[in-house]
């Protein structure tokens, strides 16, 4: 009866993820749309974490933000504030929002709105800055600084106008489609970032802004082939968040890392996290930087690998081992495991290059624990220590203990439930 | 003839389940040989075992 019961539920959760449609609706600041929000609220990725547990770019970009909002007036006096526990943390995830690497989401930032049409349930996110030198790696220079005070005062209130003239953006059908032109959705973009330049494009010229704004704004995304992965980020928050609370479901519906710890959320178990230290990140290095600079693996972004696109898509974007490592061949292999560990196969996103194949989808407990295979992800690399920025990026998987701390905890759910 | 005789009488091709260092032995006498990617369930770890015995229907 057991199976049957499990069974039952986690085919209702690849349902809901099969059937998701997210949609682009606006652009907001966090302070008015985010739940939960206040002046002194500071989000970040992954599971819970205090200030003093806090890696080195979680701190690097908590500060950042402090000074962005004009709460501190340099980094001295933002590690002050941050300390004082005057600023309250608080993941992402609790906030039905994401954020890749530090994931910081401070009051007074732009962010994505989106709605999961089909369960009316939003998911949000902030901009995407760049790579490198930025706030989400760690980075509080001036610079990012500046660049976070042009996205708040140009790059979104043109984009903001521009989604307002076009209406909402059907970003499933755009996912999808990114997906046959070689991206998987985490650390390759560029399919992604060109098809919303292509759809937003004709919008942007048409808002009341200065030319040399809307220029600057096209300039920005076409410099950025990361600037899609804060809305694929969403989309599969969306997605999986509807997912959440299937009772008997072992499906996985997040998974997340603050720098410090990684941690998954199991449909079946609800609000409560499972979490372990992070792993390592093996990868490739910018020049002057080795593993010795690397941060452990850190970000809300493999989100994208739970709803089974990132690192599970990976055999439909073969180039991405030029930037995270490995052959074309590896790309294959990594996404052909995944099925091992599923419950489906995703309708919507599918691989040209392994016959149409849907992309491996609902990541069950009892087979990563039965197959010993864990969940591959792709990732950035930021630098441990706070103010640096990324150094690289690679693969990774999460403690296994994650999962077998799940799969405890679940069977223990089940005899309360009185069902086994 | 026996069957066993004719066996040994074809080139070997040999798919090895289990320890890595079978398969590398034939590899060195230049055998065709393909190694499964094998491991116990659960890595053979007896809790983890026992708990998805727990999750299958009884018998």
């Amino acid at each position: 009866m057991i199976e049957q019961l499990i069974q039952k539920a986690n085919e209702q959760v690849l349902e809901i993820i099969q059937n998701t449609q997210p949609v682009i609706t606006g652009i907001g600041t966090a302070l008015d749309v985010v739940p939960g929000m206040t002046k002194t609220t500071i989000l970040h990725a992954g599971p819970p974490i205090k200030w003093e547990n806090m890696s080195g770019p979680l701190k690097g970009a908590v500060m950042g933000a402090l000074i962005y909002e004009g709460l501190a007036a340099n980094a001295e006096e933002a590690e002050k504030l941050a300390a004082s526990g005057e600023i309250k943390f608080d993941p992402c995830h609790h906030h039905n929002a994401v954020g890749p690497m530090a994931g910081v989401t401070s009051a007074t930032m732009p962010v994505w709105i989106l709605e999961n049409k089909s369960y009316g349930n939003k998911a949000y996110c902030t901009l995407n800055e760049g790579l490198g030198k930025v706030l989400r790696y760690g980075a509080y220079s001036s610079e990012v600084i500046d660049r976070l005070k042009w996205m708040e005062n140009t790059l979104a209130p043109v984009l903001k106008e521009a989604l307002e003239l076009h209406g909402p953006i059907d970003l499933k059908t755009m996912l999808a489609q990114a997906i046959q032109m070689g991206d998987e959705g985490h650390n390759r973009n560029k399919a992604g970032t060109s098809l919303l330049i292509r759809e937003l494009a004709p919008f942007i010229v048409k808002t009341s802004f200065h030319e040399d704004d809307k220029a600057a704004v096209l300039k920005f995304m076409h410099s950025n082939d990361h600037f899609f992965l804060n809305l694929t980020m969403p989309a599969c928050k969306c997605t999986l968040d509807a997912a959440m609370g299937v009772k008997y479901s072992t499906i996985v519906v997040t998974q997340a890392r603050n720098g410090t710890e990684f941690g998954i959320r199991v449909s079946g178990l609800g609000e409560r996290w499972f979490t372990a230290p992070c792993n390592a990140v093996k990868g490739l290095y910018f020049p002057g930087f080795t593993e010795k600079d690397a941060n452990p693996d850190i970000g809300d972004s493999v989100i994208t690998e739970t709803a089974g696109i990132g690192g599970f898509a990976m055999a439909g974007a073969p180039a991405i081992v030029q930037f995270v490592g490995g052959t074309p061949k590896d790309a294959v292999n990594y996404t052909t495991s995944m099925y091992e560990i599923t419950e489906g196969e995703n309708k919507s996103y599918v691989i040209p290059f392994l016959n149409f194949r849907g992309t491996p989808t609902g990541i069950d407990i009892r087979k990563v624990i039965e197959t010993g295979i864990l969940p591959i992800i792709n990732t950035g690399i930021a630098h441990k220590e706070a103010g640096v920025g990324q150094v690289g990026a690679g693969l990774v998987h999460p403690p296994q203990k994650c999962y077998e701390d799940a799969l405890e905890a679940f069977v223990q759910e089940m005899e309360k439930e009185g069902v086994i | 003839m026996s069957k066993v005789n004719e066996l040994f009488r074809q080139d070997l091709k040999v798919i090895n389940m289990g320890l890595k260092s079978f398969s590398q032995d034939l590899k060195k006498q230049n055998t065709e040989v393909l190694q499964v990617d094998w491991r116990p369930p659960a890595g053979g770890n007896p809790r983890m075992i026992e708990l998805l015995n727990r999750l299958k229907n009884k018998k």
